[in-house]
């Protein structure tokens, strides 16, 4: 054949771990939170307290546990913008079980039910007849609210039971908060997902060629469809605990939701177009929009410029990795 | 231009001098030449891959060549854009129409150049107008008001010639423009081209039919590998003679030695059927066996390979391997049945570019590689370097791009990334398409050691002597069926090329 010389053995990579954790997007997150988190210290004096930073866990927890699935799926090359419209329709029937006196865990059953059956709903229009999921999504985000304001009018379900209370307001330790222990827990369990096991693989093959992806064996439709599922239900989590931190039901709960979420994925450097992101960064992205809210809040910055602000961020964080990483190629 | 014979001496309309075009790895035209004549149909004759389309996208200001010149009327002009070779007079119709459905079929001929009143407003009455006389001036029965959706396949290919018309194009270049016509739509594709002939416009006929060809052609030109190979006029030259050209060459490189002992049948179709695409297949390869697909571009044989893949569902017809009924829905379903499929799109459906090397490789056998749904990344830099190696594929490391690889290396990822599951049956459809020479003996050389260790290959390909070098049996497919299957032992070419085209064989001696 050719020069024996020439044949030696393929090392498995050439650059330099350390290096490219360094020049990851990942650290560059971690130096805008504290860079936020100390400018935040300084602009309040209420800021740099136990438990002013356990309130502050509260602005982001049920929205970041959305953005950990959420990723999945906009990795896969996909996305959901019906996930606020889940937690309403999801708030919804709990309160309608309350009516007939379910107590705390069918209220959670039927939480988490509803989400995954509208994620298996989403998921079977999208891969089932082929329709693109954006399109899909924005029909659904109408058709789950809908229901919730048929069922409620302007009414509200009130009176859930104190055990069920606990779940959006209380402490597991000192000012850990239940649902900031949920939260670091979801995250570890869609790290291990994502990155150490042969489902996530197969995510990332989806989301940066779906066809060659098919054409290697991978059953594209099955995890496109699971990832639907797993996006319902992290909704369906997240209305457990909203409706349990508000106390109440109505049919504009969750409102805008969605946006912040994505906003959490991409600015975590989860592509847009899907094939790559990390868990790490979507945490570190939600700290960072949490970091972010309080600040303005403890400011009394009135929330219509706070929605102004969250858009802002989303069309900066969809430009800003494209800039790094034509900056990265460069250096 | 009414003495425009055949012999007559008048100066070409379109030149083409020495003009060459390589892409990385492939040398696609290499000093060709080419004279078009007002009048005239010239016919362009070669195999798949001879270097026709390449021609043809740079007479249309798709591709730039390297080298050479072009020259409109004497005049020699550069075509740096599509609009630069329209406006120089060069038009295409294509194989399949490059039109816009939802527009009407006015605007579809006057895009572009549509006819303006003094406020520089596109004059709609007039452009209907004068689009219904260019339509009604070819017969064709067309209302130059209703949207091109409507039309067939065969009315779209009059729109085409009605918008070259519309734009006084010189020259029409016709890319297998019958290929999804019926009989009767062709007859009448014939009577426009008289009608263009005698128009005196310049025809370049690009066609894989030779009753077609001896039809309608007053010259012809054949490629081969990217070069010239004869040309002339097709009164004085007989069928043979043009098949002689097309496939006389020298062999370039040599094939190995097929000296695998050949088993039992390890994978049998049985009149596999397809609403649209084929009809009535049946073949069975047999372990140790190179059986080889030969055919024109659109007779079937990739649709059935993903049939049996199971990226399309077949309507008839039962598959057995190795002696047990399978009916794989999915390619994941084939995969784990042991039948894998390197596909002809390498880009877009073998490799996963933005993704390194050992992914790539490892992706259809993580079930092997992992532990309880765990990724063990040892184990898969090992089993991507276990056969990367054996192919000897070229990279820097295993975590590099695929992305960044030749195609021929890319070809040896997909490839790899298949011996890793240890499959039954490798279907490789045009394995070495657009590779470098290199690259494509080491596929070859590849293919033999494959079937010495017992593996079974079914080569779809275009190229004769690839199949005829490389196949213990040959299947030949026209038109959605099987033609015949023949030893391969002093098979001629000329044999394959007349079953495949559809030439009779007293017509061709």
């Amino acid at each position: 054949m050719t020069d024996t010389s020439l044949h030696r053995s393929l090392p498995n990579r050439l650059d330099n771990p350390f290096r490219s954790a360094v020049l990851s997007w990942e650290s560059l997150l971690v130096l805008v939170a504290l860079g936020i988190f100390i400018l935040n210290s300084f602009a309040s004096p209420y800021f740099l307290n136990a438990w002013s930073l356990s309130d502050l866990t509260f602005n982001f927890t049920e929205k970041a546990l959305i953005a950990l699935a959420m990723a999945l799926l906009i990795i896969s090359g996909e996305i959901d913008l019906s996930v606020a419209a889940i937690i309403a329709l999801a708030s919804t029937m709990m309160g309608l079980a309350l009516q007939y006196g379910a107590d705390t865990p069918v209220l959670v059953m039927v939480g988490i039910g509803v989400g995954i059956a509208c994620g298996a709903f989403n998921g079977f229009l999208v891969t089932g007849l082929k329709l693109p999921s954006i399109v899909v999504t924005i029909g659904t985000m109408s058709l789950f609210r809908g229901i919730a304001f048929i069922v409620l009018g302007d009414q509200s379900f009130k009176g859930y039971p104190k055990s069920f209370a606990w779940l959006g307001q209380g402490y597991v330790y000192w000012v850990i908060s239940f649902e900031l222990v949920l939260f670091l827990l979801c995250a570890v369990i869609y790290w291990v997902l994502l990155h150490r096991t042969n489902f996530g693989r197969r995510i990332f093959a989806i989301g940066n060629n779906d066809v060659a992806a098919r054409f290697s064996g991978v059953r594209v439709d099955r995890i496109k469809f699971i990832l639907f599922c797993l996006t319902g239900l992290m909704s369906g989590l997240a209305a457990v605990l909203l409706t349990a931190r508000l106390g109440s039901t109505r049919p504009s709960i969750a409102e805008g939701f969605e946006l912040e979420a994505i906003t959490m994925v991409v600015l975590g450097g989860v592509s847009i177009l899907g094939g790559a992101g990390s868990i790490l960064g979507v945490v570190l992205a939600a700290v960072i929009v949490g970091l972010v809210t309080f600040g303005l809040g403890l400011l009394n910055v009135p929330g219509i410029v706070m929605t102004i602000f969250t858009g802002s961020l989303l069309i900066v964080v969809i430009a800003l990795p494209i800039l790094f990483r034509m900056w990265r190629q460069r250096a | 231009m009414t003495s425009g014979t055949p012999t007559s001496m008048t100066d070409p309309i379109l030149t083409l001098r020495g003009i060459s075009k390589s892409f990385p790895g492939v040398r696609a035209l290499n000093d060709v030449s080419l004279e078009l004549y007002a009048g005239e149909v010239t016919a362009l004759i070669g195999e798949n891959g001879a270097g026709k389309s390449t021609l043809v996208k740079v007479m249309t200001g798709i591709y730039q060549p390297d080298a050479g010149e072009i020259r409109v009327a004497g005049q020699v002009v550069s075509l740096p854009t599509a609009h630069s070779a329209s406006a120089a007079g060069i038009t295409a119709i294509h194989q399949e129409t490059v039109l816009f459905d939802e527009l009407t079929v006015a605007e579809n001929i006057y895009l572009g150049h549509a006819p303006t009143n003094r406020l520089g407003l596109i004059d709609w009455r007039k452009m209907r107008t004068e689009a219904q006389a260019t339509l009604d001036s070819m017969a064709a029965d067309i209302d130059a008001g209703i949207k091109l959706k409507e039309l067939g396949i065969a009315k779209k290919h009059l729109v085409a010639v009605a918008r070259a018309l519309s734009i006084d194009a010189q020259v029409v270049i016709m890319d297998e423009p019958t290929a999804a016509l019926s009989q009767k739509e062709i007859e009448e594709l014939y009577v426009l081209i008289d009608l263009l002939k005698q128009d005196g416009k310049a025809i370049l006929f690009i066609s894989h039919k030779f009753d077609e060809i001896y039809r309608i052609a007053d010259r012809f030109t054949v490629f081969r590998d990217g070069e010239q190979v004869g040309k002339g006029f097709i009164r004085d030259t007989s069928q043979s003679q043009v098949v002689q050209m097309m496939v006389g060459r020298s062999v370039d490189h040599i094939f190995p030695a097929r000296n695998a002992a050949i088993g039992d049948v390890v994978l049998e179709a049985k009149g596999l059927s397809h609403p649209t695409e084929f009809d009535d297949v049946s073949f069975a390869v047999r372990k140790g066996e190179i059986l080889g697909f030969y055919g024109l571009v659109g007779a079937g044989r990739s649709e059935v390979m993903q049939a049996v893949f199971g990226l399309t569902q077949t309507s008839g017809g039962t598959l057995t391997l190795e002696g047990r009924a399978i009916a794989p829905k999915s390619p994941a379903d084939a995969v784990e049945a042991g039948i894998v499929y390197v596909p002809e799109e390498r880009g877009k459906q073998g490799v996963i570019t933005g993704e390194p090397i050992f992914k790539n490789v490892s992706l259809p056998s993580l079930g092997k590689t992992s532990k309880s749904g765990f990724l063990r990344l040892a184990e898969e830099f090992a089993l991507a370097r276990t056969y990367t190696e054996r192919l000897d594929l070229r990279a820097s490391s295993l975590s590099q791009d695929v992305s960044t690889l030749s195609g021929g290396n890319q070809q040896k990822v997909v490839i790899a990334k298949w011996l890793a599951t240890l499959p039954k049956v490798i279907i490789l459809d045009e394995p070495t398409k657009g590779i470098d020479i290199g690259s494509k003996a080491a596929v070859h050389e590849f293919m033999g050691e494959l079937v010495a260790q017992g593996l079974s290959v079914i080569m779809v390909s275009s190229e004769l002597p690839e199949v005829l070098g490389m196949s213990d049996r040959i299947v030949v497919m026209r038109e959605g069926r099987v033609i015949d299957t023949l030893e391969n032992t002093d098979l001629k070419p000329e044999v394959l090329v007349r079953l495949a085209a559809g030439i009779a064989e007293e017509q061709a001696a």
